[in-house]
């Protein structure tokens, strides 16, 4: 989505990826992460994105896209054709939950997904104070967020158990970027402002 | 307009003596093309694009002629200096197909075997007919790989067979508003288009030349029908609507819609330069056209043929309804299979299949991002 400079969910992200992986990254703003995937890894990537300057920006960085509505499903990509699926930062944006996780682990061995969490403190306590949370994982108003869905970590693990899906890796970050420090679920669901995770289907 | 025209331009034919036998199994002995360029090709060779053109294009694609100053090519809003296709960079080669009526060989020609127009005798042609001469083209001026074939509608079609063809000699194909070949509908509405050439009166069975005539009002309809598919039914609306031309009915078959004056007009000025002969050789080689039919009309094998270091841009418009963005999703789905670098921009512009004919910026900013990123 919106696209800022050193995005500590990107290093995770570049550390669970293997050299010269097929990755696909869905809604991948100006390419940036897949940029930065074919610089480090030497990836081959492919980038999807439904809006026009973003897909201008991504072919200025000379990154491959495909423009397409995520809501439509993956239909243009055939299945297990990629190592890694990414969707970072976008889940929250996307109607249809379940579609997506299901085609992103149809084209892919195995998806990755970042996602602002909801339960985090500050945005507890701003609608404690009445008001709904802004910082900087929701950046957004609530007159003009792109966020559909608005869930929690422990949400998300529950949906993932009830859908059949492996969690590989997670990482739970601050809204500084730092790694949240907790063992129990409960605590990390209540430090973390971003969290990352990598997931497999079930065998 | 961005950046600027490449100026005065001219063409050039260049004849070829060696015989080109067809898809179709017929041969023509020897043919000449018509060719412009612009811009310089560098001393490796290595930063020519090739345009190729649709139905009714040829090889005068950008500038103008020194005694023709209202004569602009039909692509010059997207090529010259700091325009997307950037003449300070590439060299850029426009030719007029063979088939055509634009000074390439075609029905039109002298037939050596007879000494008269060539007319229904001309051999048909196939998409990878008018690849195969243009790689000859390409030996000319000792291009062994061009740095972008590109093309629009049947161009776009090249564009791919190109990539297939001759998968070493294509570094990218740009395909726009194209499909992987015709559906149904497609070839019907070019089968209407050719029966209105073949049974006007002045058709002669394709010999209209020795009997001093041509078939005016069959190419007329066939251009009128073809334009209406070109545009988007938005399109119409806005530009004609239900408009009258005296506001009032006249109750009787003259004009009275806006649309009617419109149409006639396309039609009567299309009618008056362009070859019945070759429209329909055009058309024909559209509906042949099928690149996964010798691989069981498997798309996906067909592509496989490409060369995995080819790069591809596939576009489309919102509004196309003759070669939708569906159709254009089909070879993108293609390409992806086969792990191709592509990238698919689908463009929302008002002008049908047109679109691709149009300046926009959007739609220019693309292809100029795309072609920035060649490297040479």
């Amino acid at each position: 989505m919106t696209t800022l400079p050193d995005r500590p969910d990107f290093d995770l992200i570049a550390s669970w990826v293997e050299p010269g992986q097929r990755v696909l990254d869905l809604g991948c703003g100006d390419g940036s992460l897949l940029k930065r995937l074919i610089n480090e890894r030497n990836v081959q990537g492919w980038g999807v994105e439904i809006d026009d300057a973003n897909i201008l920006a991504a072919l200025q960085n000379g990154i491959n896209v495909i423009q397409s509505n995520l809501e439509n499903g993956l239909a243009d990509f055939a299945d297990q054709a990629f190592d890694h699926v990414v969707l970072s930062r976008t889940l929250q944006t996307v109607r249809h939950t379940e579609g997506i996780l299901n085609e992103m682990l149809r084209v892919g061995r195995a998806a990755v997904v970042s996602f602002p969490n909801f339960a985090y403190w500050r945005n507890l306590r701003a609608l404690l104070d009445g008001r709904m949370p802004v910082s900087e994982d929701l950046p957004y108003q609530w007159y003009d967020t792109p966020n559909a869905r608005f869930f929690t970590l422990l949400d998300f693990e529950a949906l993932c158990r009830q859908m059949g899906l492996s969690i590989r890796e997670r990482q739970v970050l601050d809204e500084a970027g730092q790694p949240v420090e907790a063992t129990r679920d409960e605590d990390i669901n209540f430090l973390g402002s971003l969290a990352v995770y990598r997931l497999t289907r079930t065998r | 307009m961005a950046g600027q025209s490449v100026g005065v331009v001219a063409a050039q034919r260049l004849h070829f003596s060696e015989p080109l036998h067809l898809r179709s199994g017929g041969v023509l002995p020897s043919y000449d093309l018509m060719v412009e360029t612009y811009g310089t090709l560098n001393a490796a060779k290595s930063n020519a694009i090739l345009i190729c053109h649709a139905l009714s294009g040829h090889h005068h694609v950008a500038g103008h002629y020194t005694d023709q100053p209202g004569n602009i090519g039909w692509w010059d809003n997207i090529i010259g200096p700091g325009r997307p296709l950037d003449t300070d960079k590439f060299f850029v080669v426009g030719l007029n197909n063979l088939g055509g009526c634009h000074g390439s060989t075609g029905p039109s020609s002298i037939n050596p075997a007879s000494g008269k127009p060539w007319g229904a005798d001309f051999p048909m042609l196939a998409v990878s007919d008018w690849v195969t001469a243009q790689a000859r083209l390409a030996d000319c001026f000792g291009i062994d790989q061009w740095a972008a074939v590109m093309g629009g509608s049947l161009g776009g079609m090249q564009a791919l067979r190109w990539s297939i063809t001759f998968p070493e000699r294509v570094r990218h194909a740009i395909v726009i508003a194209s499909a992987p070949k015709l559906s149904a509908q497609n070839i019907a509405f070019n089968d209407v288009a050719r029966q209105a050439i073949l049974t006007d009166p002045d058709f002669h069975g394709g010999h209209y030349y020795d009997y001093g005539t041509r078939p005016l009002r069959g190419l007329r309809l066939a251009r009128m029908l073809g334009h209406i598919t070109y545009l988007s039914d938005d399109q119409m609306g806005e530009k004609f609507g239900r408009e009258l031309r005296n506001n009032a009915f006249s109750f009787d078959f003259d004009v009275e819609f806006e649309v009617e004056s419109y149409l006639r007009y396309q039609g009567d000025k299309f009618a008056g330069y362009f070859d019945a002969n070759t429209y329909l050789l055009m058309t024909k080689a559209l509906d042949y056209f099928d690149p996964a039919r010798l691989d069981d009309g498997d798309l996906v094998k067909a592509l496989g043929r490409t060369d995995p270091r080819t790069g591809f841009l596939v576009a489309s418009f919102t509004t196309d309804w003759r070669f939708s963005p569906a159709r254009s999703r089909e070879i993108v789905a293609a390409l992806l299979a086969n792990g191709r670098n592509v990238s698919y921009a689908e463009i929302d512009l008002n002008f049908g299949h047109d679109s691709f004919l149009m300046e926009d910026a959007h739609y220019h900013g693309v292809v100029a991002a795309y072609l920035r990123n060649i490297t040479l």
